[in-house]
């Protein structure tokens, strides 16, 4: 599954990408297989989602968090 | 301490919010200077480090890489590399983290280490990070890292002078490059880093790694070699095809690579003994600031709250920098002798110094609460807010301030675009924000609503003149959205927008900090916007007043019967009081003398000739000579229509309040005997001033921060030709429908 398809409060193992090259910016601020993301909230307008990845907090856009394939933790 | 720390270079670098700011300050105390690097309009922050004065502290911008995607990343890059003009190579650079997000924060590290510079680590926020339950083992990391680590909480000056003491006794570079490159990549690097230290001998061993890292992954990079390093170039390229062709993503690779490296060696050095997910107090203030109703409720009344300040709160200051401007311009005229020079002096530099100085105490209030929101953290929160309504329109969340701004001034609207991390959102953001409808438009809109919009209700409980000014700013912003789509859709076509932004945890603004940086703000903008309006007005002044008319055979024979009648009257005054009612008759005769002896020197001044030749091109619009003169005047700045159809119509200091210009506007009549201005000139005119961009200090800015005349050209092109079209169709669609 991918990150956008979690729900706030739910948390998951990032596990790669479903594109050959994500932005940049998004492995750069360590968006990497292996680190756990929670979802925190989505903004009142539905986009974009609110993270918690690295012990910080980090918004992106929906359609970016469907590029991001994660497993989702129990 | 080392013998000398004289011409010691020392750059800070970090990500945003770690409190580099607070470091800058504590180490060079208030001496800094803010500047520009050339070219570029991000801010050089640097100042001497306090008690050594020949050692330079450079502020660098606050970025999440090295590797350059922002105005601001290339910026440190390059200063850091030694590649600006002008610019040494730091000897020492200071990063600062945030000790509660060690990994992001060090990944810039890595980079920084990779440059082969002395580095120092100040891990600061150490007091967040343990209520957070993280105990960081200070020594250990900087074993492990091979620099020297200094455990802070700038905000308490705790650290700092064990940071000072490292500072002036600079380690050695770092060990670089202790982080894996994928196998794909170790050999062939080697091999590309003996080719580059072959072809361009004067870069050292780790530079060239930097070099060829930077190589691999970015374009750019790779394009400079081709002169300088033709071979090196040509075997980028060659392990950039084998490695495309085998779907490899060196960039990717190589970011993994770092952060591998970082967890490894944080692993044995981080002890946690809270859980992560626990709820902090920025996650509790968020549930409530960015909650699904609450959140843009409180939103918009925060725009509210800074709107009202903005514009009632600002006005007691205004109206004593007025009232001093006056006063210094009596004091002029009393100390001048009259003539051109005191005329110079008063008219042309006290006001127009004074119109620039006027917006200040607007512009400080705006730039306060800017700082305010900036530095609590609440600016993210905006961005998080809006950015599904500024996708639809092709911009991302980070234009909302910009264009917030602009409603009070496009001037700081257009500089805080700098923020944004895309050149072509940023590009966008300062093109549509002179739509907005700016204070300055406010003036106009409220003489000329008050004038010939009908003071009664809609549908019983809207007032007509208040729904029209709602609908001028309404109509501003509409036009600035639709123009952002438009110039995304034909002109910035290609890479698409994406938002990417920590939210970071709200703190407790510092007021001095915040009042320092509003300070500087507005001096950047009263010096810049300063010398524009200043060497414009003593032009329109000039334009005004030259060539001097000729005396109006009309006029001298007033002027004769007023003098005659004079005698007459104290005749019959028979008392002490008929007396003085008399002078004072003569007194407002020769007054209304004056200001028609002014109108007849404006109609023949150059303003005057430029009003009446342009007349043709006007009318369409409902325009006159008398409009038109106005209209050209205000080019320099919106707000001077109202003193120039104040000298035209004669009617001494002229403000928007002023019942007497109301009048005259409402009296004017065409030869014919109709009306000058209906109903349906006024709205024409309004949406003239809704849509055109007349302010030279907005031209200007927009050319300094987009470094060309190109955009501030078409940016006044297409705002002009909306003016005149929306303007046109207001005017005869009004007159087809019937409307006179």
């Amino acid at each position: 599954m991918t990150l956008r398809e979690l729900r706030p409060g739910e948390r998951g193992t990032i596990r790669g990408y479903a594109l050959q090259n994500p932005p940049e910016r998004l492995v750069e601020m360590g968006m990497l297989p292996g680190v756990i993301v929670e979802v925190l909230r989505l903004a009142p307008l539905g986009d974009p989602m609110d993270l918690r990845l690295h012990g910080y907090r980090l918004s992106i856009r929906l359609k970016e968090a469907g590029l991001i394939l994660v497993e989702k933790l129990t | 301490m080392p013998a000398s720390s004289s011409g010691l270079r020392i750059a800070l670098a970090g990500n945003p919010n770690v409190g580099k700011t607070t470091v800058f300050n504590l180490l060079t105390g208030l001496h800094q200077r803010v500047a520009n690097y050339p070219g570029v309009t991000v801010e050089r922050k640097s100042g001497p480090l306090s008690g050594h004065e020949a050692a330079e502290v450079i502020d660098l911008p606050g970025t999440y890489s090295l590797s350059p995607k922002s105005v601001d990343e290339q910026i440190a890059y390059d200063m850091l590399a030694g590649r600006l003009e002008g610019e040494r190579t730091p000897d020492v650079v200071v990063c600062i983290v945030d000790a509660a997000n060690l990994e992001r924060n060090l990944y810039m590290a890595t980079q920084v280490m990779d440059l082969g510079l002395p580095l120092i680590v100040a891990l600061n926020m150490v007091d967040s990070a343990e209520q957070a339950g993280l105990n960081i083992d200070a020594s250990a990391l900087a074993k492990a890292l091979g620099v020297p680590v200094i455990p802070m909480v700038a905000a308490r000056r705790e650290g700092l002078d064990a940071l000072r003491e490292a500072i002036l006794n600079p380690p050695p570079p770092p060990e670089a490059w202790r982080w894996p490159l994928i196998d794909a990549v170790a050999t062939p690097a080697r091999d590309l880093v003996a080719r580059l230290e072959r072809e361009c001998p004067e870069l050292s061993e780790q530079q060239c790694f930097m070099e060829v890292l930077h190589a691999l992954a970015n374009d750019a990079a790779l394009a400079q070699w081709e002169t300088l390093a033709p071979e090196f170039h040509a075997a980028v390229h060659a392990l950039r095809a084998k490695l495309a062709e085998r779907n490899v993503s060196f960039r990717h690779a190589e970011i993994m690579g770092r952060y591998q490296w970082l967890s490894s060696i944080l692993a044995p050095v981080i002890q946690r003994h809270k859980d992560p997910s626990e709820r902090t107090l920025t996650d509790r203030i968020d549930a409530l600031l960015t909650h699904r109703v609450a959140g843009p409720v409180i939103f918009i009344l925060l725009l509210a709250l800074i709107f009202q300040a903005v514009f009632s709160w600002a006005v007691p200051a205004m109206d004593l920098v007025e009232a001093g401007m006056a006063s210094l311009g009596r004091l002029a005229r009393a100390i001048l002798p009259a003539g051109a020079l005191a005329d110079l002096m008063v008219d042309g530099v006290i006001t127009g110094v004074g119109n620039v100085v006027v917006f200040l105490p607007q512009i400080l209030l705006l730039f306060f609460f800017l700082g305010l929101m900036e530095d609590t953290g609440y600016m993210a929160r905006t961005a998080f807010i809006m950015d599904r309504v500024m996708k639809k329109v092709g911009l991302s969340g980070g234009s909302v301030l910009p264009l917030l701004s602009s409603f009070a001034c496009a001037i700081p609207g257009i500089m805080a675009a700098r923020t944004l991390d895309n050149q072509r959102d940023r590009l966008i953001t300062i093109m549509v924000a002179p739509l907005m409808s700016c204070s300055a438009r406010l003036p106009i809109y409220t003489l000329f609503i008050a004038a010939f919009i009908p003071s009664g209700l809609l549908l019983g409980f809207i007032g007509i003149q208040g729904f029209a000014m709602f609908t001028m700013y309404l109509m501003g912003t509409v036009m600035a959205f639709v123009a952002a789509w438009a110039l995304k859709r034909f002109i910035f076509k290609g890479t698409e927008s994406y938002f990417v932004m920590e939210l970071p945890p709200y703190r407790m603004p510092k007021l001095n900090q915040v009042f320092w940086r509003m300070i500087q703000r507005s001096k950047i903008f009263a010096v810049r916007a300063g010398r524009i309006i200043f060497s414009l007005s003593v032009v329109l002044w000039f334009l005004a007043n030259y060539p001097k008319a000729g005396p109006d055979p009309a006029l001298e024979q007033l002027r004769a019967e007023i003098e005659v009648q004079r005698e007459p009257a104290y005749a019959t005054a028979a008392a002490t009081d008929g007396i003085h009612a008399a002078d004072r008759a003569y007194e407002a005769s020769m007054q209304q003398l004056a200001d028609r002896q002014r109108t007849h020197q404006i109609r023949n001044s150059f303003i005057g000739i430029l009003g009446r030749t342009l007349e043709p091109v006007m009318r369409p619009l409902g325009f006159d000579w008398k409009i038109s003169a106005g209209i050209v005047t205000a080019f320099a700045a919106r707000e001077v229509i109202i003193s120039t159809l104040g000298i035209i119509y004669s009617v001494g200091d002229a403000d928007e309040t002023s019942v007497a210009l109301r009048d005259q506007l409402k009296a004017d009549r065409y030869p014919d005997g109709r009306p000058v201005y209906t109903p349906l000139v006024a709205v024409s005119l309004l949406v003239f001033f809704v849509f055109a961009l007349q302010c030279m200090s907005t031209l200007a800015i927009a050319r300094r921060e987009t470094n060309s005349w190109l955009w501030p050209a078409v940016m006044w092109c297409y705002m002009t030709a909306l003016a005149y079209l929306f303007s046109l169709i207001v005017y005869q669609g009004g007159l087809a429908l019937g409307f006179a």
